[in-house]
Formats: C-alpha cells, structure tokens, sequence
C-alpha cells in the first residue's frame, strides 16, 4: 500500500530555475519560476481578465459588471464604509486587492491539480506583514506620536495603566502573526483534513476488495466519500469567507489609527 | 520513549484545543442566533461582525491545530 503522505502536496518545487541575482544588501535572490509562482502569476491573471472583461459602463449591467459591482459594494458598503467610516475611502483599492488576491488563491488551490499559494506560510506572512506596514505607517503619519495615545486606557489609575499598555503593546504586535497564521492555518488544515479523507476512500475501498467480512470496507469508503464532498463544500465557503476576514481584520486595524481621534 | 511514539502523543494533545474553539464558535452563533429571533430587523447590521467574531474564535483552535502539525511532521 501507498505511504499516506499529507504533506507532499505542500511541497514547493521548481518549474524553471533560473541563476540566482545578486541584490546588493540582501545577497542572493532566487528567482526561479516554482509552482507556487505559477499560481501565484495564473491568479493574478485571472483577476486581471476579469478586471477587462467587467469594466464596461453599460446603466444596465451585463452578467460580469454586475459581479464587479456586487464585489466592489461588499468593500465599499461593508469593509471600508461599514467598519472605517468615510475616511476609509484611501484604502478602498488596497482592500479591494487584498480581498480579490486572497480569495482568488483560495480557490484555485481547491481546483483539482491546483496548488494553494496560501497554505505557504511566506505568501500570508508577506499580506500580514504589508498590512501591518500600512497599519503602521498610516497611524505615524496621521497621528504622528500621539500614535501611541492607541494604547493607553483612559481614565485609569497609572500604575493600572502602565500594566494594561503592556498588554495592548503586546496584543498589537501579535497581530501580524495572529493574520499570516490564521489564513495558513484555515488552508492547511483543509487540504489536510481533505487528504486524509481522500485516503481512506482509497485504503477502505482496496482493504474492502478482500472479500467476506472485509467488503464493510466500501461502506467506510462510501461514508469516507460524503465526507468529501461535504468537506469540499466546507472548503468553498471557508476560501471566500477567509478572504473576507483578512479584508475585514485590516479595515478594523485601520480604523483603530485612522480614527484614533474620533472617540476610541 | 522514542522520538516517534512522542511526536504522536503530542500531536494528539495538541488538538485538545480545539475544545475551546468549539464551545466559542458555539456561545457566538448561538447568541447571534438568539438576538436575530428577536429582532430580525437588525440581524443584516451585525452580520459583518459575525463574520469576524467567528474567524477570531475559530483561529485560537486553528493554532492548536497548526501546532499539532509541525509537532508532527517538522523534522527536527
């Protein structure tokens, strides 16, 4: 019988090695075509013909207008309207990118002989740490010091303040970890739980082939089955609603600096 | 013990904290489900933050579970 193998399909190899680049500061820089890259370049693809196929300016809209439009509500109503109020519209294309990215990784990882670009943990901490960045930034340059006016509780004693600006210092730079590894973790755990299913279709269908007693096995196996597909279906919804989490998450950490002054 | 037998029974307990996450995700779906019985009207304004409530609670199990993984497959 075939070793079960969870991890293998994780695994990260090259399609065209390319020689390595010097970068001055940063050493050698790698920049061979891998399969991850291929679908990170065939997602970004995607999202740009549907970009040209959907802009059109038709008053009623065609079918992939209207999807253009739903999508580009969702950010604008719901994310960066919704949660940041009107000074969330700067970072509408930046949630807009980070939502329709996100999402569209996902679920090209679901389609059959697709690679998750983000069950790799370099992809979402690369999103987490760009966020965190523009988190940071946004709140220095509009804040400028009085940043740090984020962390103190108001109207505490200050020895109780000291000792709760501790724990927000702390909470607040976990965040880019919290981000990269909830979007890591959802993804891997899914093709994981996926693959293992998958496995016991396949072990419960051969030990079942055995004959007598043994043929309860294509029960397991059929039982094993179902649970795919709900489990695929479980996948669909967890692709998009994860998208939309990271998209959320960043519009609340905005929020946070972007309206430190309006009532916090 | 060898170094096998303890990656599986730390992998096994690992995945003990996705009991937390499961009574979480439970009190919020529960709780938003009984104030949308109430007043249905505001339901649609809260849905965002249900989304985001279920993703935070859901994401402490997620760890246990990341942690369970490179218990068990990280060769050290």
């Amino acid at each position: 019988m075939a070793a079960i193998e969870p991890m293998v399909q994780f695994m990260v190899h090259k399609l065209v090695d390319l020689p390595p680049v010097p970068i001055p500061g940063l050493g050698l820089l790698d920049l061979s075509v891998t399969n991850s890259v291929a679908f990170m370049i065939a997602g970004a693809s995607l999202i740009s013909l549907f970009f040209l196929v959907s802009a059109k300016r038709a008053v009623v809209p065609g079918r992939m207008q209207a999807l253009a439009e739903m999508l580009y509500g969702l950010v604008d109503n719901t994310l960066t309207g919704g949660i940041i109020g009107d000074r969330g519209r700067p970072f509408l294309p930046f949630v807009f990118t980070l939502f329709l990215l996100i999402a569209t990784f996902n679920l090209i990882g679901l389609a059959p002989g697709g690679f998750a670009v983000t069950s790799q943990l370099a992809v979402t901490a690369t999103l987490a740490v760009m966020t965190f960045a523009i988190v940071l930034i946004v709140g220095f340059l509009r804040n400028g010091l009085g940043f740090f006016k984020l962390f103190w509780p108001s109207g505490v004693h200050w020895g109780m303040g000291l000792f709760i600006m501790l724990i927000e210092l702390i909470s607040f730079s976990v965040r880019p970890l919290t981000l990269a590894m909830r979007l890591f973790g959802n993804l891997l755990g899914g093709h994981v739980v996926t693959y293992m299913f998958a496995s016991f279709v396949v072990g419960l269908g051969l030990f079942g082939l055995q004959g007598g007693l043994a043929s309860l096995g294509f029960l397991g196996s059929a039982a094993s089955f179902v649970m795919i597909v709900a489990l695929m279906a479980l996948e669909f919804v967890v692709a998009v609603l994860q998208a939309f989490v990271f998209a959320a998450l960043t519009c609340v950490y905005l929020n946070e600096v972007v309206n430190l002054d309006h009532g916090h | 013990m060898d170094i096998t037998a303890a990656k599986y029974i730390g992998a096994g307990l690992a995945m003990t904290g996705l009991i937390g996450a499961g009574a979480g995700l439970g009190i919020l779906f529960g709780n938003y489900l009984q104030a949308a019985i109430r007043n249905p009207s505001a339901a649609a304004g809260e849905r965002t933050w249900l989304f985001l409530g279920m993703a935070l609670a859901e994401s402490m199990g997620l760890f246990g579970f990341v942690m369970g993984i490179i218990i068990l497959f990280v060769k050290v």
